[in-house]
């Protein structure tokens, strides 16, 4: 264990892996509640387009990643607030269009390249130095937007409709959460990998969700989770010799079971009723 | 006593989601102190017609005035309006208490890049005190009753000391007692000297604390006192052969079959 620990790419593994956990679990607490999972996915699945782009035009691929990641959402948000599409139609329409953008680039590059399979699957041997580094900006950018947004994030999530009423911009506020979830997307594929990514922005706000009725707790203990999740799930890979972001995401996913087997939220159903009043109109 | 002022002013308003009409020509004066009931069956556009107001929806043709603005430039005037939606459009189990969800009521006038100051606190609190629920300022949400619930939304959009309240269906899902002391509180607030739009589907209840009925069908039906509106033909005709009536007291009842 203490030998494990002496690895510089370990160090770093661990560096990066506690500061994903952290925004992972931030941002996912918004995702979770505004309902986002699968934009979430989508932006996940389009980081690889990006990726994808950076190799066949041999520039750093997390450059590519944020742009490519930001415009996808930026068009979900779009397409799906004009109204001519539900949002969870344009996520499936570019979910899929921007990994077959990926893998076009692939076939025409005509090289197969290992380092690819390394952003898919997630990979702690190939954080180096600079990554850390970028690791520490994207989330301080992260962190630092969450925490000037935070009470119209929260207005947002919880009535969108109220707070433009009341004078949020709440139409701004959506694309700067889209934004941040796309952020923290390209930031986290290299440690868990793009196709795991999205159940690492949801399952530790899940499992939160679970324990807690208050959202600064619920926030807390998704930060907490999410650390458990990525750092626990580094250390388990380097013992076990497992991939590492799929250590990490069935980490997350034993604490969500758990959670939700000792969620007060159950016991609390059986004499709460159900206040629920039947459809409205318009 | 001044001349009373036009708060709302609707003029030839009319709204279509792609092919659907949802209202029709509507032509409607609010005046500086009515407290106004808004009935008409479902799909009949009562929620269309406080967005608009609002400005959340826009009209293809005809203007919409709010304390004299349209909707685009009411700035320092969004916060003289206070809305109570529907109880449906929230997620009912989103972990937050009563005071947050007041607060937030408080966020579009503090502005970007603020915190909320003693002054919004106090402002929060003294809206919970006017309805009668500031012991629940740390409860969850989920953990509400019906009525207690309607009740934080109300105190959250009098966390601005509106002059004006639109209300949706503000006892859907709130049982019969609370129901009359809903409306109990918010003839009080009326007479404070908050003007009150109010959609309802319970047209008996509401009859007997409005001083005026609205009644639209995309169209507008009828507008008049509510034993001149409630006692017409032209609401048998828009609730269609379903619709009964029946007197109790001064205030002629409404009976509307559900399942139409």
């Amino acid at each position: 264990m203490m030998e494990i620990l002496s690895y510089h790419y370990m160090q770093r593994a661990l560096l990066a892996g506690a500061l994903i956990g952290i925004v992972c679990a931030i941002v996912g607490t918004y995702v979770v509640l505004k309902g986002l999972s699968f934009i979430g996915a989508g932006i996940a699945h389009a980081s690889f387009g990006g990726v994808a782009l950076g190799f066949f035009l041999n520039v750093n691929p997390v450059l590519t990643a944020v742009i490519f990641c930001m415009a996808t959402a930026w068009s979900i948000g779009l397409v799906s607030r004009k109204g001519r599409v539900k949002e969870d139609t344009a996520v499936g329409i570019f979910f899929a269009s921007t990994m077959a953008f990926g893998i076009l680039l692939i076939g025409l590059m005509k090289v197969y390249n290992v380092d690819l399979f390394g952003y898919l699957f997630g990979s702690i041997l190939a954080i180096n130095r600079e990554d850390v580094w970028f690791t520490i900006a994207l989330s301080a950018v992260v962190l630092l937007l969450v925490g000037v947004f935070y009470k119209e994030l929260l207005f947002v999530t919880f009535d969108s409709e109220m707070a433009s009423v009341t004078g949020v911009p709440a139409a701004r506020i959506y694309f700067l959460l889209i934004s941040l979830i796309a952020l923290t997307v390209v930031l986290s594929i290299r440690v868990v990998g793009i196709v795991l990514v999205s159940a690492l922005l949801v399952t530790p706000a899940a499992a939160a969700y679970q324990l807690t009725e208050n959202f600064r707790r619920m926030m807390g203990l998704s930060i907490v989770i999410g650390v458990s999740s990525t750092v626990g799930g580094l250390l388990l890979s380097a013992m076990l010799n497992t991939p590492s972001g799929a250590t990490i995401v069935l980490l997350a996913t034993l604490i969500f079971f758990i959670a939700a087997l000792i969620s007060p939220r159950r016991w609390r159903r059986h004499h709460t009723p159900d206040l629920r009043p039947p459809t409205s109109d318009l | 006593m001044s001349q009373p002022q036009p708060i709302i002013e609707l003029d030839h308003v009319t709204v279509t989601f792609q092919d659907l009409l949802a209202l029709d020509d509507v032509s409607l004066t609010v005046t500086a102190g009515n407290f106004l009931a808004l009935i008409g069956p479902n799909g009949a556009g009562k929620t269309t017609l406080l967005q608009v107001i609002l400005g959340l929806v826009h009209p293809v043709s005809g203007s919409v005035k709010t304390f004299g603005k349209s909707p685009a430039d009411l700035a320092g005037e969004r916060s003289r309006i206070g809305y109570v939606p529907q109880i449906m459009s929230v997620d009912l189990n989103f972990p937050v208490s009563v005071g947050e969800v007041v607060l937030m009521g408080r966020y579009g006038r503090i502005g970007l890049f603020r915190r909320p100051a003693a002054a919004d606190r106090a402002a929060a609190l003294q809206a919970m005190k006017r309805v009668g629920i500031a012991d629940l300022a740390d409860r969850p949400i989920r953990r509400l009753s019906g009525g207690q619930r309607q009740r934080a939304f109300l105190a959250r959009a009098l966390a601005n000391e509106p002059d004006l309240l639109l209300l949706d269906e503000p006892t859907t899902g709130v049982d019969a007692a609370s129901s009359e002391s809903l409306y109990e509180l918010l003839r009080m607030l009326h007479a404070d000297g908050i003007t009150m739009l109010v959609v309802s589907h319970d047209v008996g209840v509401v009859a007997s604390y409005v001083e005026g009925v609205v009644c639209i069908n995309r169209r507008l039906v009828a507008h008049g006192r509510p034993a001149e509106v409630l006692g017409s033909d032209e609401l048998a005709k828009m609730y269609g052969c379903d619709a009964m009536f029946f007197h109790h007291g001064h205030v002629p009842h409404l009976v509307v079959e559900k399942d139409r």
